[in-house]
């Protein structure tokens, strides 16, 4: 049995950036648990530029912000295992890991953080009819045979989904010689980030269908084409407007889920609307001393605040198994009318900083006020131009209005048009 | 090449045929048109090991079901194959309808089916606590139990092989010549010569037989559709939960699988192109309407996978097996649809004894029958996998998450006796890319494996052979 203060499950900025803030907070004896090669996480297949704008002023490719954190790991001698699988997290915390050089590990932790990331719905996810032929793949995949293995999945393609993963992904066919016939979205409005509609699609004169799904697949071995057609508000196809598309390339970019069997074999509670562990101001989920970050707790659009948000996380672990954290006193958060969620679903009272809460809206709003109620009663008001389901908003609450509040009491945002 | 018997079609019924005649000291060729073994009908349908109440008394599918039924968890066993006994229950949803089971429990009673009986609406619910309220009772049916019908087909093949049987595959049967003493079997490109052929195509049965001028037989494919959910809601089906049966066949059935997911399906539709295994919309959402009957709290939010079998329906509405009226040395084992997969142990059996009254044939004393038991690194304890590990450091890999599969398992499948050649070759020994994110995470890396492990280019491998390619060329 190995022992370490915190072990970090996943080795993507989310990990990284947690491991840092906790050796930065005075603990030194903390692991990183990596399943792929190298440190990293999904940012290694990102070779786009679009990260680290927020964080570091400046527009890096996914490589090269996850470069600046590999480097600091390296530097503050943070030790990691890469190529090692996690397997099980105990009540007790107890990590079980696998490698080739290990073989089965078995190590006892005081603090445990979860940064294993999301993966993308598959296909069965959405029962689209047809057949199973070749040519199918999600976004994510597609993007790994191009820009790590070097080949093209397709050479015409349809994306089902708007995401930014399939957005990021028309550009990069194209640029590499394919046809990107079109992207589908289901839904009236698109979930990817505006810049990259602007970047992607519309300066590859690539066109966005909203409201718009792919209803069959078409092909035996490989596929030879889709039936789009256009649905109604209640998501149902509408019967006429099918179109027959053909394309040798299905590519998925219908949403990410979060990478949570660990944490739900262990039996920490989950949040049905993030698909991430309900979790408190310091992203500790409801097994004490197990904390979650980045996208495993919910997806992110920026990395920058996948950052910020897991150095709160290792902050918090920190604080835990220095014995700093004193017992709790909690009021929940509540997103309502047009909020869909907000991350951390519980805040301490007794907390000395300020707190910001995370959320995201389940439309797109022009010129609507974001209200933030503590029992009822209006406690923060400010207009935005513009929200959107893709992109994540926050609002401050001052440690003077959160030292105001009582144990039990219920914090809720709202978007009042 | 020469050879005494071929197989055509590496089915579950084939290669069962295979394996029974890899007993005897013959030259045996199983002869399959796609990559690999499991390709057709035996990778498709409900997997269920039926009583056998359901086919008329004194029909050969009567017969064969109840004893392949009786052979099936032995089988299992020596061939580490996946079985649950876990018995299966028809829910009757009227008055009417027990009536029907009463008839059914009398005819399994004549079929000579053990254990058979009537739950009233209490004990049933008791039994299966998902089951709706509209359900009046059921007919109970201990000796039904779930089989992985691929892996049972593909572990006869392998162990056939190991018995000296060759597996060719990529062979499309599309003449058959006779001179009078032995076939000429030929893809139109190359050929081998035979004294003896076995029928088992499947849904081609037909053609096959046509091909020695034999018309005698007429298959129509009836389409069967299917959806797999997540096996956080398998324990929704304790048992297997069949509605009472019609023309069509058997109904929608709820039912776990053998490796804890939930299945509901099949629908029942006559089509015209074999080869049509695509799924529909419609189906899909009858299926889901009609499962919903039986147990009220289905949804398809956690379908991870649709798909669809063929069964080779046959107007004769019974197995045809027997030598063909054009030709002695030519046996049809066709017409087998359901339950052809519960009947293929007896099928096979019955076929080598048909056989044996032919050819004269000694058994093998070295005949091996079983085969090496696979590795499941998931079903092992920390202690084995530490021990295994040890032993060889690929186990230490995981390279399928969600159902932890590692490297060391995907090695063993391609290296096999008649192993896997592509991905959903792997899929189906490893259970690599069935699990909930349906190869997302894995799928590039099986196929890089496959690539090193064959020597070949990534954009070589394909996901089931013929033009089913995955990569075109490489980036500019
Ligand atoms: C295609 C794409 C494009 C994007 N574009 C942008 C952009 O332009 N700008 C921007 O700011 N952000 C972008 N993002 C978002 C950003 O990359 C993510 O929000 C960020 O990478 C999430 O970090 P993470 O550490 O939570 O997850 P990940 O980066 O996914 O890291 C999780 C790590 O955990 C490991 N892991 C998981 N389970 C285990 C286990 N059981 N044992 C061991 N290790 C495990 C995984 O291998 C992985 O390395 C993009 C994301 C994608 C996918
Ligand atoms: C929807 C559905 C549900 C079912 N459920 C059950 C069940 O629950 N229980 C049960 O007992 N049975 C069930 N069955 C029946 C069972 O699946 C079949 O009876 C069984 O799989 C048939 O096996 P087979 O080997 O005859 O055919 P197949 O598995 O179809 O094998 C035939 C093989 O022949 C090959 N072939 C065809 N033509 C050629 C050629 N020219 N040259 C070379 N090779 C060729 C094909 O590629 C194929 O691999 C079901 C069937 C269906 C369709």
């Amino acid at each position: 049995m190995l022992n370490y203060d915190i072990v970090v499950i996943g080795g993507g900025p989310a990990g990284m950036a947690a491991a840092l803030k906790a050796k930065e907070c005075g603990v030194d004896s903390i692991l990183i648990l990596e399943r792929a090669e190298t440190l990293g996480g999904i940012l290694e297949q990102c070779i786009h530029t679009g990260f680290g704008l927020h964080y570091f002023g400046e527009e890096l490719s996914g490589p090269e912000y996850a470069d600046r954190f590999i480097q600091l790991v390296n530097e503050k001698k943070i030790e990691y295992k890469v190529d090692t699988m996690a397997l099980q997290i105990t009540e007790s915390n107890v990590v079980y890991a696998v490698n080739k050089e290990d073989g089965l590990l078995e190590i006892q932790a005081k603090a445990v953080i979860l940064a294993m990331g999301c993966r993308e719905r598959p296909r069965g996810a959405l029962n689209i009819a047809g057949t199973r032929a070749a040519g199918v793949m999600s976004a994510g995949t597609a993007q790994k045979y191009v820009n790590i293995d070097g080949y093209m999945p397709g050479k015409k393609v349809v994306i089902l989904g708007s995401g930014d993963i399939g957005l990021i992904m028309a550009r990069r066919m194209t640029l590499e010689g394919a046809e990107v016939k079109v992207v589908c979205e289901l839904m009236p409005y698109s979930s990817g980030l505006t810049r990259n509609i602007v970047q992607c699609l519309d300066d590859f004169g690539i066109p966005l269908r909203l409201s718009c799904t792919v209803v069959e697949i078409h092909g035996k071995d490989r596929v030879e084409g889709v039936t789009i057609a256009n649905v109604d508000e209640k998501l149902r196809p509408i019967k006429g407007t099918e179109q027959y598309i053909e394309c040798d390339t299905l590519l998925l970019s219908v949403g990410l889920i979060p990478e949570n069997e660990l944490t739900r074999e262990v039996g920490i509670e989950l949040d049905p609307v993030t698909k991430g562990a309900v979790v408190d101001e310091f992203r500790e989920t409801s097994h004490k001393g197990v904390f979650a970050c980045g996208n495993v707790l919910h997806v992110h659009d920026l990395v920058d605040y996948v950052t910020l948000e897991s150095q709160t996380a290792g902050e918090g672990a920190a604080k835990y198994v220095l014995g700093k954290k004193d017992a709790p006193e909690y009021i929940t958060t509540k997103g309502v009318n047009g909020v869909r969620y907000i991350v951390p679903q519980k805040v301490n009272i007794k907390n000395d900083d300020d707190v910001k809460l995370y959320f995201r809206v389940g439309q797109t709003y022009k010129n609507a006020k974001v209200v933030v109620k503590y029992n009822g009663n209006e406690i923060i008001s400010k207009k935005r131009p513009r929200l959107a389901p893709g992109e994540m908003e926050n609002v401050v609450i001052k440690n003077d209005i959160l030292k105001s509040f009582a144990a039990d009491g219920v914090i809720e945002i709202s978007v009042e048009a | 090449m020469n050879y005494d018997v071929a197989v055509i079609g590496a089915g579950v019924v084939g290669s069962l045929i295979a394996r029974e005649l890899s007993r005897y000291n013959i030259k045996i060729a199983l002869v399959e048109k796609c990559s690999d073994m499991a390709m057709g009908t035996s990778k498709a349908n409900s997997a269920i090991v039926h009583a056998g109440f359901d086919a008329k008394p004194g029909t050969l599918k009567a017969k064969l079901n109840v004893k392949g039924t009786e052979l099936m968890p032995e089988l299992c066993k020596t061939l580490f194959v996946p079985f649950k006994p876990i018995g299966s229950l028809v829910v009757a949803f009227s008055d009417e309808e027990m009536e029907t089971i009463k008839e059914l429990l009398n005819r399994g009673v004549e079929n000579g089916v053990p254990g058979l009986e009537i739950y009233d609406k209490a004990k049933l619910r008791e039994e299966e606590p998902t089951i709706s309220d509209e359900a009046k009772g059921a007919l109970w049916a201990p000796s039904a139990g779930i089989v992985c019908p691929y892996e049972l087909t593909i572990a006869a093949a392998e162990n056939a092989v190991m018995n000296g049987a060759e597996f060719i595959r990529n062979f499309e049967v599309k003449k058959i010549d006779f001179n009078g003493k032995e076939f000429t079997i030929s893809n139109g490109e190359t050929s081998f010569n035979t004294k003896y052929v076995i029928n088992a195509a499947g849904v081609f049965c037909d053609e096959i037989a046509a091909l020695i001028g034999d018309n005698s037989i007429h298959t129509v494919p009836r389409k069967g559709e299917y959806m797999l959910c997540d096996k956080s809601i398998g324990y929704l089906a304790k048992h297997t939960i069949f509605q009472c049966p019609s023309k069509m066949g058997k109904g929608i059935l709820v039912t776990p699988t053998v490796d804890g997911n939930l299945l509901i399906g099949p629908s029942a539709l006559d089509i015209e192109d074999k080869t049509d295994v695509a799924t529909t919309s419609e189906a899909l959402a009858d299926i889901l309407e009609i499962a919903k009957k039986s147990v009220p709290c289905l949804n398809t939010r956690e379908v991870i996978t649709s798909f669809a079998g063929l069964r080779a329906h046959c107007d004769k509405d019974d197995f045809i097996i027997e030598p063909s009226e054009k030709n002695e040395q030519f046996i049809n084992a066709a017409g087998i649809e359901s339950p052809g997969l519960s009947s293929a142990p007896a099928i096979a059996v019955y076929v080598k004894d048909m056989l044996l009254e032919k050819l004269n044939a000694e058994e093998k004393a070295d005949f091996i029958p079983s085969r090496k038991e696979p590795v499941r690194f998931r079903h092992m304890s920390n202690e084995e996998r530490k021990a295994l590990i040890e032993k060889n450091p690929a186990y230490g890999r995981i390279i399928c998450r969600c159902e932890t599969i590692t490297e060391g398992e995907i090695l063993d499948a391609i290296h096999a006796p008649a192993g896997a050649r592509d991905v959903d070759g792997v899929k189906r020994r490893t259970r690599a890319g069935m699990g909930r994110c349906q190869g997302g995470f894995c799928g590039s890396k099986v196929v890089e494996i496959l690539a090193r492990e064959l020597g070949v280019e990534l954009n070589e491998i394909t996901k089931c052979g013929g033009s089913s390619k995955i990569l075109y060329e490489r980036t500019k």
